[in-house]
């Protein structure tokens, strides 16, 4: 499948030129089509901020709602649609601020979506204020003597509370970052891509080149399986690890913890109540 | 003592009460449900303190002749089951009150608080029989002797009801209500009691729920098949039914880490074609705001089950009131339609929760359905009930290749889509966007947006319930009432036994039905009741008929009118000249 199924033709895109977005949906268009997941099968999801523009810029399905709400509407809608892709993608003060709690319940839920985060460690929309992931010291109008409060560590996060799949990407490098997407949206359950992006309006400390000088790539001696060794590589201090850094495919999926589908497989959009057990048990109700 | 009435016609309250969780729930179910099965009307309504273990509780237990669901202050037998018990409900003690008490459990009681008490020694036969808990069938045995149920009726009940447990426990509790039954033929003869109240065998077939249940039943019979919520009192029993219904009618039921995400949750459902709702309280519903404001942006339909319970802040978490009435209405920025249903009575909290969820899927708007904590914990026996007339309709359309989730239409409602069914993309956003679904700045689309939500407004006026008026068209004065107190403002209107008063229930607060302003018009004096300090109904209805209200009867200390207070109130209310 071409990736162009997904262009929407001539668009208005909000995004600043030379930002690391560009490279994610690109990269992003990429990964679907190379799963060969339809537009139609697609639903994006998304917070507010400039990274969850995304939906817009391409084609699919969209449900675009508050600033820190993307996952527990993107779990809800894989729960009622099993067969839909699934996608959260918001930026790091969506996902890691505002909507911290539900990062958190979600990871532990399990659902079998993709959640990807815009990590460019400033509120972009919002022009240029301090977000969960900015690195100590940095200035900005509000924090005017530099972030005092330690960064959050999302890799650290998940793997403690053992997330199904933990990935780290970097903006700057297409091939890899489509490699990393396409092993989280073929994953089945909860999988988190942490994607390193620069912000070139606001953020003039975390550049690409800062971002190519403080990563490096996993090679083939990690093994993503090992929870302690991932925990190790999540908490490293000198340069960030990119790749998949932990996995864990025995955790059973959100959705298939119900029972709605044992007896009818059909979709939500078409059930009717069941009228006669609804008799049946308000007259159970009778004595 | 001599003077004590031991004849009891019609209509008795009878109140037990007791520490939390020791058994007063028990002893309930047993009575309830045989004095149900004997053809009693049957009504029951519990207040309780927030907290699981000591402190006073108590469950007033209404039998009479014909339906009379609402709170007495009155009480006719009492049953203490420990000291503290007797203060708690000490006012509304009188001298026509027999208290049946365990005098050697009791210990000692003071002159004045002995007076009138009735040797009642459970407490003792218990522990005969092998324990305390046994307690609970021995209180149940006597009770159902003196309402003059068949021992053999009883015998056939506790089998069912302890049908889990072991046999020596079933054979216990047998032995304990027997006991029961003989204590109360003693009383009975040395007290000269006889209560007399009218059977009515259909009743045995009626329905027996409570106002939780009410909601429940109403959610599935709308197609309900998503709940998501956070627990919180008095909303947790919809919860909890829904859960226990879950598997059983194809319900994804889950508890959110959260209020705010339960409501995100609700509207992703939805949005993937699911019927959905949440069950909250004023706290959390506060947290669940913001997503309402979403469903008004996103035209999302939403059904919240809101029973509230005093504010603000923590407030009472156990008691009662109807004091969210604005918050539910003003509640998330910007202007959107939305309906707030309140239902007074069980089938229409049954009819009104399966018609929110239609009226939700028609509109693409939130739908509130009010209830208070009263409301939720009071039971009472109902005829039977009809679903086959109004089912779900399909509100959803196979999209086409140029789908546009907010086409611009007439009436303001555009047809509804969802993702992967048909050959459209469903695009819905929470900024404000074009047709399409895509976010817009254009400030020209925005004003067609705005507009367009808002024209919805004229046909849910037209579908909106009618106000329901008791007593005869030609009032001059109109007692006005919304939500869980219609029984007890309607059984206080019929003791005023005035043809110039009229009674008006609301079960539809919002928008209000087009026919309110004439009937309004017509009093000359009109008064408005409600369980709040501000008057907010009284407000709402000022501001929408530009009509006076003359006076109005609030009561916002936790507790439900009852029907004493209200016909007392409504007697000093009535007659003052303006
Ligand atoms: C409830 C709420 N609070 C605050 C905002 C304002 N706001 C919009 S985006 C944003 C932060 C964006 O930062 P991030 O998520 O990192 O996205 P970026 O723009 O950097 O891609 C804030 C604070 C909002 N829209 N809603
Ligand atoms: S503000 Fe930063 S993150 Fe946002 S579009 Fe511009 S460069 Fe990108
Ligand atoms: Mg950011």
């Amino acid at each position: 499948m071409e990736s162009n199924i997904f262009d929407m033709g001539k668009i208005d895109i909000a995004w600043c030129p030379g930002c690391g977005n560009f490279a994610i949906l690109k990269a992003l268009k990429a990964a679907l089509a190379e799963l060969e997941i339809t537009p139609h099968n697609l639903v994006m999801v998304s917070g507010i901020g400039q990274a969850a523009k995304i939906p817009h810029y391409l084609r699919a399905n969209v449900f675009n709602g508050l600033h820190g709400r993307a996952l527990p509407p993107a779990t809800a809608i894989k729960a009622v649609n099993p067969d839909l892709t699934v996608i959260a993608e918001s930026g790091d003060g969506d996902m890691y601020g505002e909507g911290g709690n539900h990062l958190i319940n979600t990871m532990r839920r399990n659902p079998d979506i993709t959640n990807i985060v815009h990590n460019n460690m400033v509120y972009g929309l919002t022009k240029g204020q301090a977000s969960p992931t900015s690195r100590m010291g940095f200035k900005t109008p509000v924090q005017v003597r530099g972030v005092a409060i330690e960064p959050f560590n999302p890799i650290a996060l998940g793997i403690a509370l053992d997330a199904s799949f933990v990935a780290r990407a970097f903006a700057g490098d297409f091939e890899q970052m489509k490699e990393i997407l396409i092993k989280a949206i073929s994953h089945h359950g909860y999988a988190l891509v942490d994607i390193l992006q620069p912000c070139v309006s606001f953020n003039k400390l975390n550049t690409y080149e800062w971002f190519k000088t403080h990563t490096y790539y996993l090679d083939n001696a990690h093994d993503p399986t090992d929870r302690t060794a991932a925990f190790g590589v999540a908490l490293e201090e000198n340069k960030m690890a990119l790749g998949v850094i932990y996995q864990n495919s025995e955790r059973a999926c959100f959705e298939t913890t119900t029972t709605v589908y044992e007896d009818n497989k059909g979709p939500f959009c078409n059930r009717k109540p069941n009228l006669e057990k609804l008799n049946d048990l308000i007259t159970s109700k009778g004595r | 003592m001599g003077n004590i009435p031991r004849k009891i016609k019609d209509d008795v309250s009878l109140v037990i009460c007791g520490s939390a969780g020791k058994g007063i729930q028990t002893v309930e179910t047993i009575l309830t449900q045989l004095l149900k099965r004997s053809g009693f009307h049957v009504f029951g309504t519990k207040e309780y303190m927030s907290r699981v273990r000591g402190g006073s509780n108590s469950t007033e237990i209404r039998v009479s002749s014909t339906s009379r669901p609402s709170l007495l202050d009155r009480i006719n037998i009492l049953v203490p089951l420990d000291k503290a018990a007797l203060k708690h409900v000490q006012k509304r003690i009188s001298e026509n009150t027999l208290i049946l008490a365990d005098k050697e459990h009791f210990g000692p009681v003071d002159e004045k608080e002995a007076q009138g008490l009735i040797d009642f020694p459970f407490s003792q036969a218990a522990s005969d029989i092998g324990g305390a808990i046994y307690a609970n069938s021995i209180v149940a045995g006597l009770l159902a002797q003196l309402f003059g149920i068949d021992q053999e009726e009883m015998s056939l009940f506790l089998d069912q009801f302890f049908s889990e447990k072991k046999p020596e426990v079933i054979e216990n509790n047998q032995k304990a209500a027997a006991k029961g039954y003989e204590i109360a033929q003693r009383i009975v003869e040395a007290e000269g009691i006889a209560i007399d109240i009218e059977r009515h065998p259909h009743i045995a077939e009626d329905i027996f729920i409570n106002g939780a249940e009410a909601v429940g039943i109403g959610a599935i019979a709308g197609g309900c098949n998503f709940l998501s919520s956070y627990p919180m009192s008095p909303s947790t029993g919809v919860l909890v039914f829904l859960s226990e219904q879950a598997e059983k009618f194809g319900i994804i039921s889950e508890q959110a880490e959260d209020e705010i995400s339960a409501v995100n949750m609700m509207l992703g459902a939805w949005y993937a074609g699911a019927r959905a709702m949440v069950t909250t309280s004023g706290g959390g519903f506060a947290l669940m705001e913001e997503g309402i404001s979403l469903a008004g942006v996103m035209e999302s339909p939403a059904v919240i089950h809101l029973a509230q319970r005093p504010g603000p802040g923590t407030g009472l978490p156990t008691r009662t009131a109807q004091g969210d009435l604005e918050l539910a209405l003003y509640s998330g920025h910007g202007d959107f339609p939305r309906i707030i249903l309140a239902p007074g009575r069980l089938e229409e909290a049954v009819y009104l929760t399966r018609d929110a969820f239609h009226l939700a899927a028609k509109f693409q708007i939130p739908v509130f359905i009010l209830t208070d904590q009263y409301f939720v914990d009071s039971y009472y026996n109902i005829p039977s009930l009809d679903f086959q007339s109004k089912n779900r309709e399909n509100d959803i359309i196979e999209t086409e290749d140029d789908y546009r989730r907010y086409r611009i239409t007439e009436n303001g409602i555009s047809p509804r889509g969802v993702p992967g069914f048909g050959k459209g993309l469903v695009v819905t956003d929470s900024d404000e966007h074009d047709e399409a679904g895509h976010i817009t700045e254009d400030l020209d689309m925005r004003v067609a947006m705005v507009d367009k939500r808002k024209r919805k407004l004229v046909d849910m006026k037209k579908a909106a319930f009618p106000p329901e008026l008791v007593g005869t068209d030609n009032y001059d004065t109109l007692l006005i009432g919304w939500g869980s107190t219609y029984p007890v403002i309607r059984e206080a209107w019929s003791l005023l036994g005035r043809e110039d008063v009229a009674f008006l229930h609301f079960s539809q607060v919002h928008p209000l039905h087009p026919d309110t302003s004439a009937y309004l018009r017509q009093a000359k004096k009109r008064i408005v009741i409600e369980g709040n300090s501000d008057a907010q109904f009284a407000s709402l209805l000022r501001r929408h008929t530009k009509q006076e209200i003359h006076q109005t009867i609030l009561k916002y200390n936790g507790a439900q009118f009852s029907v004493e207070e209200m016909t007392t109130r409504l007697k000093e209310t009535i007659d003052i000249k303006e």
